[in-house]
């Protein structure tokens, strides 16, 4: 294989690994900031067994995080040396600020909310876990506004072949960040609240029967079945914001081969880009149009229109449709749990099953939908300024194989072992829940 | 003159060397020590273990993150010799990074999996912490003879990689010093005194391998009228090594005094070996091969992050002393509750 599809396939891998540990450590921050001031107000220690036990899967996801966040970091020189020379101008400044008032914060008072819960008055404790969630949301923040000036640049202007900043207001608050910001945000919210439930689940499934177990299903289940519908708002208003900007994606995410008024919504096909049509198409007619224009009649640009400029459709195709079945899937799973919530009932085994299987489903929506916005962005890099294949290094292939294959092993090894660690330490919480455990005020 | 410079802003690109130079002298002193007690974590057993690795767990997150910064504003300002320097060392940066991630998650990784697995994360500890520290070596020594090839070159930088190991292990060693009591103290003062003397032998031999290698470093370093300066540079740094050396000799005092006294030292012979290799390529941002004013970023850009960093640095400072504050003193046990 050539070095430029070598890249690409090694820089997917290590940033689909990484994004798995932010997507939990954001919303997992501000979760365990809500277990602490849960106990803070109520003194009950089922609060702080909560916070104890999921600070422990905070610790080990974030280090994960970081490690790889490691790697993105060298990953730009590496193997896309031309992409800095290109946007350099804009991408530094982003990726320093992110490192300067985010890293740095997240890693410093990370080592105070882990250690120190004796060492430090209380009210600095629960300052530290503030700030620990904070920087790690602001890292978000800095990174998707990069990624998002990426699909849609605004604020700069391009002299002799180079990218320089025009306006900073307009490249960080560039048209698609506010929307993929949100939805970033509150697909961490679905996959933490899927997270703690299978996990919590797993441990009533085991006997535990204790009240952070209780408690702790009651918050995750209600979580998951306030945000999903309010990523469903974000998730259409972020389709518009699309259409608006990179209609060639939102063409490829439908498999519309050709421009039309009052495009079907396509529940299945398979997609053929040599014969530039779809096979066993089941669609729902005009509802397409509907929700991309807000009119059944309304005018949707095909891939026609794009020719030789638009991503490969059928990854794209079905990525979206994995992650709106996922997300259909959480949906009425958590919306279930609501019911038996509601009449204050134990969960029945199977449902507590099904939490148990559901424990990473927020990975596969978080990944499938990244891989439809990345995806969908090729041929471009930066959508209408530099094209991958002009940014690729000239490392040898060879060298590039080898580092992937490298990569993959230590990423499948470590998966495993994390997926292992965390059903264990909930092994372990259960069987030595009702010992002297708990709060310390 | 210098009103031109200003105004132009030509200084800019210096005063990102500088700080790239700042954030990197950080990260070899801050993570060289917990790479270092990784290095040494291979003998030490058990409860011992457990006490070095919990010496270093409030702060490794920290400290790796100077590299980071480092790496990103080499990136940010130097586009180019960003670049140029990663696609030359790709398989060596490939490894350390791998060390990194290895050795990253074993500090939770040993503590949370069951006691049957531990040994695993333990040997992945050392090892990752021995891949990163060697490869950083070896890369330091490449970049310095601007990646030459040929035999005499990858020697120079195998050399500077055994000099950084061993100035690691130093570091690490003078850390637990700082921080451990009793039986461990004692050995960490036996591991310093073999570590001070492999690095000065790491230095002789980079030293003496370097002129077969180019001339130019040596070109620059005797040249007058310079070179009474620059001589206090080797001169001084022999001086503190023998001083260690006696020092380490005569510790533990009663009452823990002076302990803190051989970190201070190796961070002095950092500083001291720092600056020597810097003034040996200075104005170059790779030696030999790319200069600092040609490589920098448009002054708009650079403007910008040098303001973000002006106002961070001191906050960044100030947390970063509060969280050594709150862990001060002989090092404990971790845990969260």
């Amino acid at each position: 294989m050539d070095p430029l599809t070598l890249s690409r396939i090694q820089f997917a891998a290590n940033i689909s690994f990484h994004i798995l540990f932010p997507s939990i450590t954001i919303g997992l921050g501000w979760l365990l900031v809500f277990f602490k001031l849960r106990f803070l107000a109520t003194r009950a220690p089922h609060w702080m067994e909560l916070y104890f036990f999921f600070t422990k899967i905070f610790a080990l996801s974030f280090s994960l995080g970081v490690v790889s966040g490691v790697t993105m970091s060298f990953q730009f020189g590496t193997n896309w040396p031309g992409y800095m020379n290109t946007v350099g101008n804009i991408a530094g400044p982003l990726l320093a600020y992110e490192v300067l008032n985010a890293f740095f914060l997240e890693a410093t008072f990370l080592g105070i909310m882990l250690f120190a819960f004796r060492r430090v008055k209380p009210w600095v404790h629960t300052g530290a876990t503030i700030l620990v969630a904070f920087g790690t949301t602001m890292s978000a923040f800095w990174i998707l506004a990069l990624n998002s000036w990426m699909h849609t640049p605004a604020g700069y202007t391009m002299i002799d072949g180079v990218a320089h900043a025009v306006d900073w207001v307009a490249i960080v608050f560039n048209p698609s960040m506010p929307y993929r910001f949100a939805h970033t945000l509150l697909a961490s919210g679905l996959t933490v609240a899927f997270l703690t439930a299978g996990l919590l689940a797993y441990r009533a499934l085991r006997g535990d029967r204790g009240a952070a177990v209780a408690t702790g299903l009651r918050c995750a289940i209600t979580l998951g079945a306030v945000l999903l519908p309010l990523q469903v708002l974000v998730g259409d208003l972020h389709g518009v914001n699309t259409r608006d900007y990179q209609p060639q994606k939102l063409a490829a995410m439908e498999a519309l081969w050709e421009s039309t008024h009052g495009a079907p919504m396509t529940l299945f096909a398979l997609p053929d880009e040599t014969t530039r049509t779809s096979r066993y198409a089941l669609e729902i007619p005009k509802l397409g149009s509907l929700l991309i224009t807000r009119d059944p009649n309304g005018y949707v640009q095909g891939l026609n229109e794009f020719p030789g400029l638009h991503p490969p459709v059928a990854p794209v195709f079905w990525s979206f449709r994995v992650m709106i079945g996922t997300g259909l899937a959480m949906g009425l799973v958590s919306w279930a749990g609501l019911v038996w919530l509601w009449r204050r009932r134990d969960f029945p085994r199977l449902y507590s099953r099904i939490l148990v299987a559901m424990t990473f489903s927020g990975w596969v929506a978080t990944l499938s939908g990244w891989y439809v916005t990345e995806i969908g962005r090729q041929p471009w890099l930066v959508q209408g300024v530099l094209k991958a294949r002009d940014a690729v290094s000239a490392v040898p292939g060879t060298q590039v194989a080898t580092t992937l294959a490298a990569y993959l092993l230590a990423y499948v090894g470590l998966l495993a072992a994390y997926i292992a660690s965390l059903f264990y330490l909930a092994r372990k919480e259960s069987d030595s829940s009702g010992a002297t455990k708990g709060a310390h005020p | 003159m210098i009103h031109d410079l200003v105004q132009s802003g030509q200084w800019l690109p210096f005063a990102f060397a500088l700080l790239i130079g700042v954030s990197m002298l950080l990260y070899a002193i801050l993570d060289g020590y917990d790479l270092g007690v990784g290095l040494l974590s291979r003998f030490a057993r058990g409860a011992e273990r457990d006490r070095m690795i919990a010496s270093i767990g409030p702060f490794w997150d920290a400290n790796e993150t100077w590299l980071v910064l480092g790496v990103g504003l080499l990136l940010v300002a130097f586009p180019r010799a960003h670049g140029d320097i990663l696609t030359h060392l790709y398989l060596p940066v490939s490894g350390m990074i791998l060390g990194l991630i290895f050795r990253g998650v074993s500090f939770d990784f040993r503590k949370k999996v069951p006691p049957d697995q531990q040994p695993r994360w333990n040997a992945a500890f050392f090892w990752g912490s021995l891949i990163v520290t060697l490869s950083q070596g070896y890369m330091v020594g490449r970049f310095m003879i601007g990646f030459q090839e040929g035999v005499a070159s990858q020697l120079y930088a195998v050399c500077f990689a055994l000099l950084v190991t061993s100035g690691y292990a130093l570091m690490g060693s003078c850390w637990l010093i700082l921080k451990c009591e009793h039986d461990l103290q004692r050995r960490a003062i036996r591991w310093a005194r073999i570590a001070i003397w492999l690095m000065a032998l790491g230095a002789v031999l980079t030293s003496l391998t370097a002129p077969f290698v180019n001339t130019r470093i040596y070109d620059r370093m005797l040249a007058f009228p310079e070179v009474t300066l620059l001589l206090a540079l080797p001169l001084v740094s022999v001086m503190l090594t023998v001083i260690m050396h006696v020092l380490l000799g005569a510790l533990p005092l009663p009452g823990d005094r002076l302990a803190w006294l051989p970190f201070a030292l190796a961070v002095m012979i950092f500083v001291l070996g720092f600056v020597g290799l810097v003034y040996s390529f200075y104005p170059y941002i790779i030696p030999g091969r790319l200069r600092i004013v040609d490589a920098a970023s448009a002054p708009e850009s650079l403007r910008l992050i040098l303001w973000g960093t002006a106002v961070v640095m001191p906050v960044l400072a100030g947390y970063t002393v509060f969280a050594y504050r709150v862990f001060k003193g002989k090092a404990h046990d971790l845990s969260y509750d």
